[in-house]
């Protein structure tokens, strides 16, 4: 039998608006511009609101002789005081290791350590009220640099190597050998948004929790676990952030926790949020490294034996410490084939912050390692580092053998094509005129000095977590064809959203506007890991696509029914569904669908094939593939004061095949200047109490649109394809554009080898501040009797 | 505690201040306008951005009792009705916007800048938002969202001619 169409479409529409590929903004964008986005400090506040502030330690390593708080309790306005004796459950905000209290009892480990909350009527009252804690420490020597935890040994776990082949030997058996050291600075994220959580208590031991957080299921499991309840009585939700970077992975945990206790504790809705300068004294940055190398090598610069040892600042626990040493690891071969190499970890336990994960995930240090390394064996050999870096690039995807794919981790390089990418970028940014003209216009000019540097960037993309390399997904497909995605994903503006719905509307072939994109939410989506490691995309776009096929799967198999034919012969086209050769209206299909009592909601799940990692024996597939780029910058420095422009910026990079071409270029835009600022202007400084001096934007320089450079190009690599079967063919695209900065650095390295009158290597270090510019100058010319 | 009186996006409002309130948190929290972002609270990033009396001003740096009887424009009151400000509807159109927390800040600059300058160089441009600071975009969609604004502006006051 077949039933009659109701409502064909008018005229057939050939494309839906706003499916995979398109070059769509970002879903929040009209709400962003007239100032009606909603962030966590912006949502109306329930009646009885309290305001939280952690009070913290003024002291670096101390025994807290005594902490009088009668002072803080009796302020105007305040309705609680909370320390370690309040918590019902564990003491305990750490994301892995149990390591992080909530509220210090005893033992003081950092300066801006949480040692009780205060809960006010008004923000004003509970910061004033802070303020009037009166504590007393029996202070011990704090270890506050890499140098000091070094020469102490004081270290997180016995340091951890990872080696292939024979690489003492094949140093000592090469033609040339360098050695060196670099060390790489911390960044702070400086989302624009600081940690912000209010939480809202329910029935019973319930409370719903909204947090600017990329990890809202760690969120829920450390409210339960300090509240002492079940994961089931906590709902975290987040709608989005202003911006994350990483800093908000698991750096959000001690303010929800907060939050919830004071909620559960009072029975009133409870807000935390950091002011900026609480927000930097607290918080995990970057870590900052420091990395020896030694290096053997042939004469046309190819690398035979090297060794690593990188000795990376934690601060006073875990957090997630271990998997960034580990990745720094994983990437100090960047795009370069090491026949043998060994790497050597040492995870410094100091008395500062706890640093925590940030965009590239410790992968940025590895490769500012490796690219030091060709650096300095150009400048020996006298060559030109691109020459360096192509003599030693792993095989290309498309020559035969397995010569020159193996990592130092043992997983073999199947899909590498930087080799296109550098060839196509060093012709259209004309590298090899360029860099000619600029040595011949530095000879005439005796101040100023230009360099000119191109660096690649080969990026693992997965959790080395393998577990962690999961996601979940629920559709709801609504009587009246539209349609609600919710999956576990959160948006800080990296436009995940808007990528997962593009997946949905495509799946279905309806217009995006049909697709309504919720905030993210423990109670629709459970279990979810961080939306990191650039897999948002990756990980929940799958997870969409499947629930989305569920339901597809369902509707055609319903229709096939009715229409007596094959559920293959039912078609998804735009705005509409063909039988065979009927039509009928998306609309219609699904009222149809509802009326014969077919379900319309699915959930999804997506877990990321092939990868695993073997930690004990150092090898393994940690990633599932690998992303590439390369960028060419060019600068000028003043060797009179240091101070320098980034004059000119050429990027190539590949996002496989793109899901959003427009997001895509602005993560691209935005990594590289997030990654530029780090290794040049943003330095962070401790005094020798160990607090951090640098706190603010007054003193702690992030880019400004004045500091970008005046040419800057930016390109999707085309005909980039993902080898794997991710979403859409596409690749991540959040971290591995900060690696792109790297050129900045190696560029101004090039600028000051420049200036020098000796042939000594510059070893700037990082970041390359103009202070550090004119002291790698200024020693460069003592040393040849220029000055 | 003084009162203070003053207009906000066209109308006239009034209520107690405490001497030492800042005007964003008066329009943040007494009249609920949060689209005056907070991310330094001492005059660095930009966030607070409003236009007092026609001129952009850091709304952290100004008490509220210092915009008694001032003319106060936020980022709710930028666009006429349902129609966007240029510069709110270039932002939009160029992805001059990631996490959006810098936006209305940005804005707000930038509709001031082109009010006094209608045709900034792409340097003017530059230099006039260096005290706004974005951590996720990398500025190029911003000055090119700041372009296109001044283009459609001049030639709105072409046609208007
Ligand atoms: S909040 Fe006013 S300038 Fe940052
Ligand atoms: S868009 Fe995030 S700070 Fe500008």
């Amino acid at each position: 039998m077949s039933a009659p169409l109701n409502n064909p479409p008018p005229a057939a529409k050939t494309a839906i608006d706003g499916g995979v590929g398109a070059f769509r903004r970002h879903d929040s964008g009209p709400k962003h511009v007239s100032g009606e986005a909603i962030y966590v400090d912006d949502m109306p506040e329930p009646p009885g609101l309290l305001h939280i502030q952690i009070g913290y330690a003024r002291k670096a390593h101390a025994k807290i002789a005594a902490m009088d708080l009668s002072r803080v309790r009796n302020a105007p306005g305040v309705a609680a005081v909370l320390t370690a004796g309040d918590i019902p459950g564990a003491n305990d905000v750490s994301p892995v290791a149990g390591d992080d209290p909530l509220f210090a009892e005893g033992l003081i480990e950092y300066w801006g350590q949480s040692l009780f909350a205060v809960a006010a009527e008004t923000r004003e009252q509970a910061r004033r009220a802070a303020a009037l804690a009166e504590i007393s420490y029996d202070e011990r020597p704090a270890i506050l640099t890499i140098d000091e935890a070094m020469d102490a040994q004081s270290f997180l776990e016995k340091p951890y190597i990872m080696e292939r082949g024979d690489p003492a030997g094949a140093i000592e058996a090469a033609p040339h050998i360098i050695s060196g050291r670099i060390n790489i600075g911390g960044q702070e994220h400086f989302y624009l948004e600081s940690q912000a959580a209010m939480a809202v208590p329910g029935e019973d031991e319930d409370v719903t929790v909204h947090s600017s957080t990329q990890h809202p299921s760690e969120i829920q499991h450390k409210i339960a676990h300090v509240l002492g309840i079940d994961n089931h009585a906590v709902t975290v939700e987040v709608r989005r952030m202003g911006g994350g970077f990483g800093g908000k992975e698991s750096q959000g945990n001690l303010l929800a926790c907060a939050a919830a206790l004071v909620a559960k504790l009072t029975g009133r809705p409870a807000k935390c949020v950091y002011d900026r300068d609480d927000d930097m004294t607290i918080t995990g940055k970057r870590h900052d490294f420091r990395i020896d190398y030694q290096a053997g090598f042939d004469s046309d610069g190819r690398i035979l034996g090297i060794a690593f040892e990188q000795a990376l600042r934690c601060g006073m626990s875990w957090d997630l410490s271990e998997p960034i040493a580990d990745r720094a690891m994983f990437h100090s071969d960047n795009c370069y084939y090491l026949p043998n190499v060994r790497i050597t970890s040492y995870r410094c336990k100091t008395n500062t912050q706890s640093n925590t994960a940030f965009r590239g995930f410790g992968g940025p240090q590895g490769m500012v390692g490796i690219e030091r390394v060709i650096d300095n064996i150009a400048h020996e050999l006298g060559k030109d580092p691109l020459e360096v870096r192509r003599t030693n690039f792993y095989a290309h995807k498309s020559s035969p053998g397995a010569e020159r794919r193996l990592t130092p981790y043992s997983m073999a390089v199947e899909d590498c094509i930087i080799q296109d990418i550098v060839a196509e970028l060093a012709e259209s940014a004309a590298y090899q005129r360029r860099r000619e003209n600029i040595r011949a216009w530095n000879d005439a000019s005796p101040v100023l000095k230009r360099g000119i540097a191109l660096t690649p960037v080969k990026f693992g993309i997965s959790f080395t977590k393998t577990f962690l390399n999961q996601a979940g997904a629920l559709i709801n497909v609504y009587t009246d064809g539209s349609i609600q995605l919710n999956h576990g994903g959160t948006e800080m503006g990296q436009g995940l959203f808007t990528k997962v719905a593009q997946v949905v509307a495509e799946e279905f072939q309806v217009d995006i506007a049909k697709v309504k994109i919720t905030a993210t939410t423990t109670g629709k989506v459970p279990n979810t890991s961080a939306t990191a490691a650039s897999s948002g995309s990756d990980l929940n776009g799958m997870a969409a696509q499947h629930a989305a096929r569920k339901i597809k799967g369902r509707i055609a198999e319903f229709f096939a029914q009715r229409y007596q034919t094959n559920p293959d012969q039912v078609e998804f086209l735009p705005g509409r569904i063909r039988i065979g050769e009927s039509e009928l209206s998306f609309e219609a299909a699904i009222q149809q669908a509802y009326m014969a009592r077919i379900p319309l909601s699915a959930t999804g799940f997506y877990a990321t094939p092939k990868i695993s990692w073997d930690k004990a024996e150092g090898r393994g597939r940690p990633f599932y593939y690998f992303a590439y780029g390369a960028a060419v910058t060019e600068c000028i420095i003043d060797t009179l004061t240091g101070e320098n422009r980034l004059l000119r910026v050429d990027i190539l990079h590949d996002v496989g095949k793109s899901l959003n071409p427009a997001i895509d270029l602005g993560q691209i835009e935005g990594g590289f200047v997030q990654g530029a600022g780090w290794l040049t202007t943003e330095e962070l400084v401790w005094s020798e109490a160990g607090r951090l001096t640098t706190h603010a934007p007054s003193t702690y320089k992030i880019p400004a649109c004045s500091d970008r450079a005046p040419d800057m190009r930016v390109k999707l690599f085309e005909g980039g394809e993902n080898v794997e079967q991710t979403i859409y063919r596409s690749k991540a695209v959040g971290e591995p554009p900060l690696m792109l900065g790297i050129s900045a650095l190696m560029a101004l390295s090039d600028a000051v080898a420049n200036a020098g009158g000796t042939s000594d290597y510059p070893a700037l270090d990082a970041p390359a501040t103009p202070e550090r510019i004119l002291f790698a100058v200024e020693r460069l010319r003592k040393k040849g009797n220029v000055l | 505690m003084p009162t203070i009186s003053l207009q906000v996006n066209g109308k006239t409002v009034s209520g107690e201040v405490q001497g030492n309130t800042l005007l964003t948190d008066f329009l943040r929290q007494n009249l609920g306008l949060t689209g005056t972002h907070v991310g330094c609270d001492t005059s660095q990033c930009g966030a607070c951005v409003i236009h007092v009396n026609g001129d952009s001003i850091k709304a952290c740096t100004m008490l509220a009792a210092q915009a008694d009887n001032a003319s106060v424009t936020t980022i709710e009151g930028l666009s006429q009705g349902d129609d966007l400000h240029p510069v709110q509807a270039a932002f939009r159109e160029a992805h001059g916007l990631q996490c959006g927390f810098c936006t209305p800040g940005m804005i707000m600059s930038a509709a001031d800048l082109l009010s006094k300058n209608p045709n900034p160089s792409e340097a003017e441009i530059r230099s006039w938002l260096s005290g706004n600071l974005c951590r996720c975009t990398g500025y190029h969609n911003i000055v090119k969202a700041v372009q296109i604004a001044a283009g459609q502006m001049s030639g709105q006051r072409i046609a208007a001619e």
